[in-house]
């Protein structure tokens, strides 16, 4: 059994590893829904990638990432419309045209129920050592840049007056998102990448008296929930995305019914 | 040492000319205070100077390599953050012996393991403080600092900043609320209403027969000895539409 799972174990390892800091910095930005605006890009990155011949990841990080450029340009060119409706016009229009293009492809369809809830058979060997890699390297470069990200979230105009970038930072932020979103992908699902990083991060703070602490912690119960998401997939046969998140769910409504550590918050 | 240069700087946001005209020049261990009324573009001021903004016109010289500490006007911290006082203090990057020693300064060495969102208003003031100077600033920008705080909280602020300014003879850039009181040890202060209005000295307070009225002979000296009166002196005055016209205006700011 295990030989068939380890691929997606492993890969769904690194992911939750990885979405546990980044998810922190979406929840303290208040970026939830962009996750969501780049995932349902993706899947019109899928679709054009389908109807283009281009390699289904290399299309979902393209598409992704050319949404989270053009984000970060549209948000400091327009004022009369807030950034949550700007999201969430791009987010749908994006959902539907991609489910429109791929409607009309002719021959091999991608397989939309395991992009749409992810599948642990469709993560291959392959396909876990370049996600693996790939986690790790973005991990590496979040925890290299830390503190002047936490900085720059916290209260922008002190990080910048104490030289972090912090448009560099904004833009770093949103690549690495659409990164996830294109790892995650045959994992977690396109619905459900969101939650992967959102709901690991909300059950952390609870505990979490530092921000490092909130995103060690997110990356523990992030781990944890993949673990148990695959272990529930494969055993009761259900699609492996949703049996990720509602271990997560799970492991949030416990850390809301037990006691906190401390009260002092 | 001169810190920075300010030559003719106006500001355009928007539509408003929000200042014009601006010389301005800071030093090293000189306290200058910045008074106006609200929306005279004080703020802005300070935001030019940090390098947050860039004016429209004129030019801001900074020197090479300064340091700035900054203690902006408002701060929340979202409660989805976990944060105690000692990492919020340390975001800068500051050696964290720096950061310890500037929180013990500024009296809130007692507060470094508690979350930031549980500190009152003067608390979280004396951290910002603290993580500013942790850094080792040449030059120190406040904006208001003692906004919502009483006389005597302001007296105690006051005081402390004219201490670290003898004690590392960093520039203080000090924005006031008040149009009239001001910090007592500035060297200069300026006042702007889009434009400057008129600039000089403080007077002592034991001199000002109003301030003495108002707070008592005796009690004076000690409770308010670092809060100053500044008296206006202004040969024009503003329309509400933002025009100046010529002519003996004592009303200029308000």
């Amino acid at each position: 059994m295990i030989d068939i799972l380890w691929p997606a174990i492993v890969a769904g390892l690194a992911v939750a590893a990885l979405a546990g800091p980044l998810g922190c910095q979406l929840v303290w930005r208040r970026m939830a829904f962009y996750g969501d605006t780049l995932s349902h890009g993706a899947l019109l990155g899928v679709a054009l990638g389908a109807l283009l011949s281009i390699q289904l990841t290399a299309a979902v990080i393209l598409a992704a990432s050319l949404i989270a450029v053009g984000l970060f340009l549209l948000q400091r060119r327009q004022r009369d419309l807030g950034t949550d409706t700007l999201l969430s016009v791009l987010a749908h229009t994006a959902l539907a045209f991609g489910m429109i293009a791929v409607s009309v492809i002719e021959g091999a369809r991608p397989n939309l129920v395991a992009l749409l809830f992810g599948d642990i058979l469709f993560v291959t060997a392959r396909d876990a050592l370049f996600i693996v890699a790939g986690a790790l390297l973005l991990l590496a470069v979040l925890v290299r840049f830390w503190r002047p990200i936490t900085s720059a979230t916290v209260q922008e105009d002190l990080a910048r007056v104490e030289g972090v970038n912090t448009e560099a930072v904004k833009l770093l932020l949103a690549l690495l998102l659409a990164l996830v979103v294109a790892f995650a992908m045959k994992i977690v699902g396109l619905l459900l990448i969101t939650a992967l990083l959102i709901v690991p991060a909300a059950a952390a703070r609870r505990y979490a008296r530092e921000p490092g602490q909130m995103a060690w912690m997110a990356s523990l119960i992030g781990m944890a929930s993949v673990l148990g998401g695959v272990s529930a997939s494969w055993l009761a046969n259900v699609p492996t995305g949703p049996a990720i998140v509602a271990t997560a769910a799970t492991v949030f409504v416990l850390t809301r019914l037990l006691p906190a550590r401390n009260q002092g918050t | 040492m001169r810190l920075v240069t300010l030559t003719g700087v106006s500001l355009r946001l928007g539509n408003r000319e929000v200042l014009a005209g601006i010389d301005l020049a800071l030093d090293s261990g000189h306290i200058t205070t910045l008074v106006g009324p609200n929306g005279a573009g004080k703020t802005s001021l300070a935001r030019l100077v940090l390098g947050l903004l860039a004016p429209t016109g004129g030019s801001v010289v900074r020197a090479p390599g300064l340091v700035v500490g900054y203690m902006p006007q408002r701060l929340n911290v979202d409660d989805t953050l976990p944060l105690s006082v000692r990492r919020f203090a340390s975001l800068s990057g500051a050696a964290a012996t720096d950061v310890d020693n500037a929180l013990a300064r500024t009296g809130v060495g007692h507060l470094a393991a508690a979350a930031v969102q549980s500190l009152s208003g003067g608390e979280f003031q004396r951290v910002l403080l603290a993580r500013a100077m942790a850094r080792r600033p040449q030059l120190l920008v406040l904006d208001e600092p003692a906004q919502g705080v009483d006389i005597s909280g302001q007296n105690a602020l006051y005081g402390l900043v004219s201490e670290l300014r003898d004690e590392t003879g960093c520039g203080v850039l000090m924005i006031s609320h008040d149009l009239h009181l001001v910090m007592a040890e500035s060297d200069s202060v300026v006042c702007i209403n889009n434009h400057v209005c008129c600039h000089g000295t403080p007077e002592a307070v034991s001199v000002h027969p109003s301030f003495v009225a108002l707070f008592g002979d005796g009690h004076a000296p000690r409770a308010t000895q670092h809060v100053a009166v500044y008296t206006h002196h202004h040969d024009h005055a503003h329309a509400l539409d933002g025009h100046v016209h010529a002519g003996h205006g004592k009303d200029c700011c308000k």
